[in-house]
């Protein structure tokens, strides 16, 4: 016992000496990027560099840990200590959406958008008391494992095996989609290109080795996309705060940005260009019907204003903006409808700035009591559905004990804590930036981020002169959320590089997850619906290839639906939480914590909630409306006026209390299954039965 | 396998600190995001509180309810000699 105890430390020394090597590598590596960039690399060689070295590195690491024992292919091998775990999830949690979306909805939504926040991180404490430590003593390989073992029989599985499918696919098609912007971006690379060379650095990691390889390639992902994310926050905030923890320090900053909102509301100037945008909103969405006839209407009417404007000897100023407006204005059919798209955009402009710190803002009493009830509604599904999405509780069979399972819940959350309370506090430096130096600032000196952004993507920044003064009024900005993280190395000053460091760390982000996510579903069809349920002979051999088979196809599929583009990500990934919290958790939780919980309990539950979860998306999300033709208002069909995206409200309790009446109506769980929950229960027991797979 | 006096101790204090930890997750949640807009009357290093307490007070809690746990746990495994040997 005592050489397994030496074994375990000698690992962990091991680990510790490889990952800190490692880290001095890739800051050296970065250093030595910064030194070239100095001496005149351009910026697309740095983006490239960032892109294949980084991807490299994840391949040697998968081509390193590849194996075709089945141990090591689903859990690792069962060795994997509580602070790399912690690590190896942080990066299988943190997304596309987390790394570069978070900032930016807390900056365009304000209080609201920490429903996200809160819900991401506090799930875990579901996952650390209800979950964890008992998924790992039971110890096999998939969540469907646990519920079939459970609850008996294959109907029970085969609900795991779905619901694991819908929500990981879900999601796993929004880390593909940021895969492929992040590449397209940094190096010029086609969309489409861009999401097959990071399609092939998800695949030879998880196809190689499976949960080895994706194991140590996300605690070296993590350690890439930490130091991504703090290093232009840090910067920024000794810019702003004087001190390099802004995450304290950002209060101060907070009553600035509030002191600025109150002076831009009153403004005048400001007053006037809120009419002009929603004008121009207004403009746009009917122009978007015919782009181009609509571009050169535009131009005509400013080609007049500008004859006026020179025939009345108005100032200088002023005739520069007309005539840049009317640079602006393209005639090219594709160009024009970007053009009136992000004018469309203007609209948000049309009412006054929201207080950044405000909670639940609304017109009236009753407005803002259904704005809270939704931003509980919201983080109670991302709690839930943290705490039931099988890519992350998979995880916790990876660990050598339940004890280091317990601390290893502790690891993750700490290092998702370290981007998490980061974000807040971003948004708002950002915001401070924005209102303090960018609006006010001449058109003809806007601060070099902004003159870069503006050139890159219409939808990321759009500055429009609405009212031709020459100066920029916060109402004629039209910001995309994703361009907080994307730009802040330039907003803090820094040289370029630490934008490809940035745009490394969103790709090790993207890809973390896709690894962690594909892997899950092909492991559900690999090993729940093949081995488990069509050839339970099958040899360990032909298991492996199976699922590595498997694997191969979903990426493929999933990269397809990619390619189409499937708007609205935020939703997709929510959906994503609801669907699974209302399908996994009851049957999950009352499997552990209540004996007499049985298997028609948990078919009829897990049923009840995803079907009720499914519905309240289908009557009440518009694109779902459109496809199942239902017409009647979405009122007519909301319950308490919550969001679709909070579907899960509705099916974990009624997924739970399905489970509890069924399950007393129906006869109680034979011997063995009671046995079974003892033995989750406790760590060791005496005379214990073993359900370890192997 | 025979559950011993001892063993329904171990379970029933597991469900004791499970439920005072989720009384207080529960709190720093719900109770404390339903009343974000009174508590943002109070400001704290210039943040007002309920946005601080959603930003960073919360998570901040939550960390410390999970180290709590864990430690409280492997404890009690061992007081109750369920603890396992294959481990540091």
């Amino acid at each position: 016992m005592s050489a397994v105890i030496s074994d375990n430390r000698a690992f962990f020394n091991q680990l510790r000496k490889y990952y800190t090597v490692y880290t001095g590598g890739f800051l050296a590596f970065v250093i030595a990027l910064a030194i070239a960039e100095q001496m005149g690399m351009s910026r697309q060689w740095i983006g490239y560099w960032f892109l294949f070295a980084t991807i490299g590195l994840y391949a040697m690491i998968g081509i390193m840990s590849r194996t075709v024992d089945a141990a090591e292919y689903y859990v690792a091998g069962r060795r994997v200590p509580a602070f790399f775990n912690g690590m190896a999830t942080g990066a299988d949690w943190m997304s596309a959406a987390s790394f570069i979306g978070m900032a930016g909805t807390l900056y365009l939504s304000g209080f609201d958008g920490l429903a996200f926040v809160m819900g991401w991180t506090g799930g875990y404490v579901l996952v650390a008391l209800f979950l964890a430590p008992y998924l790992r003593k039971f110890g096999q390989f998939t969540i469907p494992d646990f519920l079939g073992a459970r609850y008996g029989g294959n109907i029970v599985r085969s609900i795991g095996i779905f619901a694991a499918i819908l929500c990981s696919f879900t999601y796993v098609v929004a880390q593909i989609y940021g895969v492929g912007i992040i590449t397209s971006r940094f190096t010029g690379l086609e969309f489409g290109i861009g999401v097959f060379v990071g399609l092939a650095g998800i695949l030879v990691c998880s196809f190689l080795g499976g949960m080895r390889a994706v194991t140590w390639t996300q605690v070296a992902q993590y350690i890439i996309l930490i130091i991504a994310y703090l290093t232009p926050v840090v910067w920024l905030g000794v810019k702003h705060t004087g001190v390099p923890i802004p995450q304290f320090a950002y209060g101060y900053t907070l009553q600035k940005v509030g002191d600025l909102e109150k002076k831009i509301t009153a403004d005048p100037k400001e007053v006037e260009a809120r009419g002009l945008a929603k004008a121009a909103a207004a403009e746009a969405t009917s122009a978007l019907k015919d782009p181009v006839k609509a571009a050169s209407d535009r131009r005509a009417a400013l080609e007049q204003r500008l004859a006026k404007s020179k025939a009345d000897n108005a100032p200088d100023h002023v005739q520069k903006s007309i005539q840049q407006a009317l640079s602006n204005t393209p005639t090219d059919p594709e160009k024009a409808r970007e053009y009136w798209t992000a004018r469309r955009n203007l609209g948000a402009n049309a009412s006054p700035p929201r207080q950044h710190a405000d909670p639940f803002p609304g017109a009236n009493e009753q407005a803002r009591d259904i704005a809270r009830r939704n931003f509980l509604g919201i983080v109670f599904c991302m709690m839930f559905g943290t705490a039931a999405l099988p890519h992350i509780l998979m995880r916790y069979y990876t660990t050598p004990s339940v004890r280091q399972a317990r601390i290893s819940v502790f690891w993750s959350l700490f290092f998702i804590f370290l981007l998490y309370f980061t974000a807040p506090c971003l948004a708002v430096l950002a915001k401070y930036d924005v209102y303090s130096n960018l609006v006010g600032s001449r058109f003809a000196e806007l601060p070099a981020w902004a003159a870069a952004w503006r050139l890159v993507d219409p939808a990321l920044l759009t500055i429009t002169d609405l009212n031709f003064d020459g100066i920029v009024q916060l109402a004629e900005i039209a910001i995309g959320g994703d361009i907080i993280v994307l730009a802040t190395p330039e907003i803090a000053g820094l040289p370029y590089v630490v934008s490809g460091l940035v745009a490394a760390g969103g790709l090790a982000a993207a890809l973390s997850t896709a690894d962690g996510l594909l892997l899950t579903i092909a492991n559900a069809l690999g090993h729940d619906l093949y081995y488990k349920m069509i050839a339970p002979g099958a040899p360990t051999a032909r298991r492996v290839a199976v699922s590595k088979g498997l694997l191969l196809i979903v990426a493929v599929i999933a990269a397809w639906v990619t390619s189409y583009k499937p708007g609205n990500i935020l939703f997709l990934v929510g959906a994503a939480f609801s669907l699974a919290a209302s399908g996994f958790f009851p049957a999950l939780v009352l499997g552990v914590f209540w004996k007499r919980a049985n298997k028609w309990g948990a078919i009829t539950g897990m049923v009840a909630g995803l079907g009720v979860c499914m519905y309240y998306m289908s009557v009440t999300y518009p694109f779902l409306r459109d496809l199942f033709g239902i017409t009647a208002p979405i009122a007519s069909y909301q319950w308490f006026g919550m969001n679709p995206i909070s579907a899960g409200v509705f099916g974990v309790p009624i997924g739970l209390v399905t489970i509890w009446i069924v399950s007393l109506l129906t006869p109680a769980p034979d011997r063995q299954v009671q046995e079974l929950v003892d033995h989750v229960r406790y760590p060791v027991l005496a005379g214990d039965i073993e359900t370890r797979a192997t | 396998m025979q559950l011993t006096e001892k063993h329904r101790e171990y379970w029933h204090r597991n469900l004791v600190i499970t439920t005072i930890l989720m009384v207080v997750w529960f709190i720093a949640t719900f109770v404390v995001g339903w009343y974000a807009r009174e508590l943002n009357g109070t400001t704290i290093l210039g943040f007002p509180l309920g946005f601080y307490m959603a930003a960073q007070g919360s998570l901040i809690i939550y960390v410390v309810i999970i180290f709590i746990y864990a430690r409280y746990m492997n404890n009690l495994d061992r007081a109750f000699g369920v603890q396992e040997g294959d481990d540091e």
